[in-house]
């Protein structure tokens, strides 16, 4: 059990925990700015990004990811505002028309060129490929004290971590303004804060953490990540502090449980197969904020 | 009246450098659009008086007020608060926004708010400690709102919203407040607890600019009006420049006359 656990099902459980709340973590304020659609628009721009970033460079990295899932950013919003103006048509209309349209375009990119190396096609583009990032160096528990063994750690489960660590302490570091100026903009810019910045930085977080849960998670855990986990902790307080801690739980929460319940729910069932990791911690998370919303403390608006 | 103010009177572009004047705005365009919402606005608020921003509906008042704040940037003109740049007296304005421009059901308490106004001495990270605390429950009674510190602020009414914000701009201890409509949807008693503060504010020396829509109160509560219609339609003492002329070529037709007769 010890060694099974440890190579096979702990670095996908670690992995998805941290990208579900490093999703979590910007999308509270995405949710309070009712901007949530953005998360959503964001995770879809992010593949034909990456893919471009791909095929100009021949590799997944990091780097290369973030600069296409930059550009592809920047191309969406520049069509999503020549699309309203031009068009005349509603922002929100031309947020989801571009979205969708940019994350078809790269569906066919992908199909149309050869990314057999690598872990980047149609369906990992969706709900990523969890269950396969497993540590086959790992020997039971004692690996965990093991340099040379913690050295063949998925990269995935470093790249989530340092994505995490770096968003916590930039909320940490910038809360009062982020506070201030989601709660109260006019104000926050009467005060002289860079109001603008803010919101900009807000959504190149959410972009941060979509891009580096995309290729080990997928897009559906993100859109989930960014809107479950901090709507239903809205429901549980009444105070930011509390609903940002509540919002990590439930993403947590729904990373392990999901993970759990995707590999032995079908088991108990009596089926022979698992299910999709991804789906099953994107359907928990839902099933929290359902949850949420019947029970939760703090439902009436 | 200086000669400032008598040539502002006369609706010429006032040039002249006033150094001492709280607030002082300088051929003002504002723009959302094609059409300028404020057009060439000069307004020169004198320090310690108790100004009423009047005019009818899209008159550009509260776009004013915002472009005296920096919050929206205008085409052309000039902003001096005490004579120098806006940028360098921030510490020394306080700010009520519209209570309808705020999410209420956003997460946080009555003194989390009031909090926010202690912005310039707190920062990024400084610690709050007793002082801070107590100086936003002095700031809460001051308003009357002192039994409210731990609700959520939307479980207040409106009227005790509005003196939650004017507590927040208390607490920044600021010698300028510009109020945006305080008294818009509000019950008497807070109308009545809101202009006791202002006039305190006003009687100890500190200068207060609110943007105004009822025309009924205008004498009572303020000493000076700033009448706006896009353009800069009048400015002085309530005596002098609250007439019924002023009111018709701001507002056109025959609004106004009723109040202004009383005026005289």
């Amino acid at each position: 059990m010890g060694f099974e656990f440890v190579a096979l099902s702990l670095p996908p459980l670690v992995i998805g925990t941290l990208a579900a709340m490093a999703c979590a973590l910007p999308g509270n304020f995405l949710l309070l700015r009712r901007q949530s659609l953005i998360g959503d628009a964001i995770s879809h721009v992010v593949l034909p990004g990456i893919v471009v970033a791909f095929l100009v460079t021949g590799m997944i990295t990091t780097t290369a990811m973030m600069v296409g899932a930059a550009g592809a950013a920047l191309l969406a919003v520049i069509l999503i505002e020549a699309i309203r103006r031009l068009g005349k048509v509603e922002p929100g209309a031309a947020m989801g028309v571009v979205f969708t349209a940019m994350f078809a375009g790269g569906v066919l990119l992908l199909e149309q060129s050869d990314t057999s190396g690598v872990h980047l096609d149609v369906e990992h583009a969706l709900y990523g490929n969890l269950e396969s990032l497993i540590w086959l160096d790992a020997v039971g528990w004692a690996s965990l004290t093991d340099p040379i063994a913690l050295a063949a750690l998925p990269p995935e489960l470093p790249r989530m971590g340092a994505a995490l660590v770096l968003l916590s302490l930039l909320t940490w570091l910038f809360w009062r303004p982020l506070k201030l100026s989601t709660f109260d903009e006019g104000f926050a810019r009467s005060l002289g804060l860079p109001t603008t910045v803010i919101s900009l930085a807000i959504v190149t977080a959410a972009a941060l953490a979509a891009v580096a849960a995309f290729d080990a998670v997928g897009s559906i855990i993100v859109i989930a990540m960014f809107i479950c986990p901090p709507a239903a902790a809205r429901l549980m307080t009444n105070r930011l502090e509390s609903q940002v801690a509540w919002s990590l739980l439930f993403a947590a929460l729904s990373a392990i449980f999901g993970y759990v319940l995707a590999g032995y729910g079908p088991l108990w069932l009596g089926a022979s197969a698992s299910v999709s990791a991804a789906g099953m911690i994107a359907t928990v998370s839902g099933l929290i904020l359902a949850l949420a919303a019947l029970f939760a403390p703090h439902r009436q608006a | 009246m200086t000669p400032v103010e008598l040539a502002a009177e006369n609706g010429e572009i006032v040039s002249e450098n006033l150094d001492g004047a709280p607030l002082a705005l300088r051929g003002v365009t504002v723009s959302y659009g094609a059409d300028p919402v404020v057009f060439s606005v000069d307004m020169t608020i004198a320090a310690g008086s108790m100004t009423a921003i009047i005019g009818p509906n899209g008159a550009g008042k509260s776009t004013l007020l915002k472009a005296a704040l920096g919050i929206v940037s205008p085409l052309a003109g000039r902003v001096t608060c005490w004579g120098k740049p806006l940028e360098s007296q921030r510490k020394r304005i306080a700010y009520v926004p519209q209570r309808a421009s705020i999410d209420w059901d956003f997460p946080t308490q009555v003194r989390d708010v009031v909090m926010m106004g202690l912005h310039h001495e707190l920062g990024l990270l400084s610690r709050i400690h007793g002082h801070h605390h107590a100086k936003v429950t002095e700031c809460l009674t001051r308003v009357g709102m002192q039994d409210f510190a731990d609700r959520q602020i939307g479980q207040l009414s409106g009227g005790q919203q509005q003196r939650v914000f004017l507590a927040r701009a208390l607490a920044q201890g600021a010698d300028l407040y510009l109020l945006d409509e305080p008294f818009a949807g509000v019950d008497a008693a807070t109308e009545a607890a809101i202009i006791s503060v202002l006039k305190e504010l006003r009687d100890a020396g500190k200068t207060v600019v609110a943007v105004h829509h009822d025309l009924s109160t205008v004498e009572e509560y303020f000493d000076r009006v700033f009448l706006i219609n896009r353009r800069r339609m009048g400015e002085g003492p309530v005596a002098e420049a609250f007439t019924q002329d002023a009111l018709h070529a701001t507002y056109g037709g025959r609004l106004g006359d009723g109040l202004v007769a009383r005026a005289g």
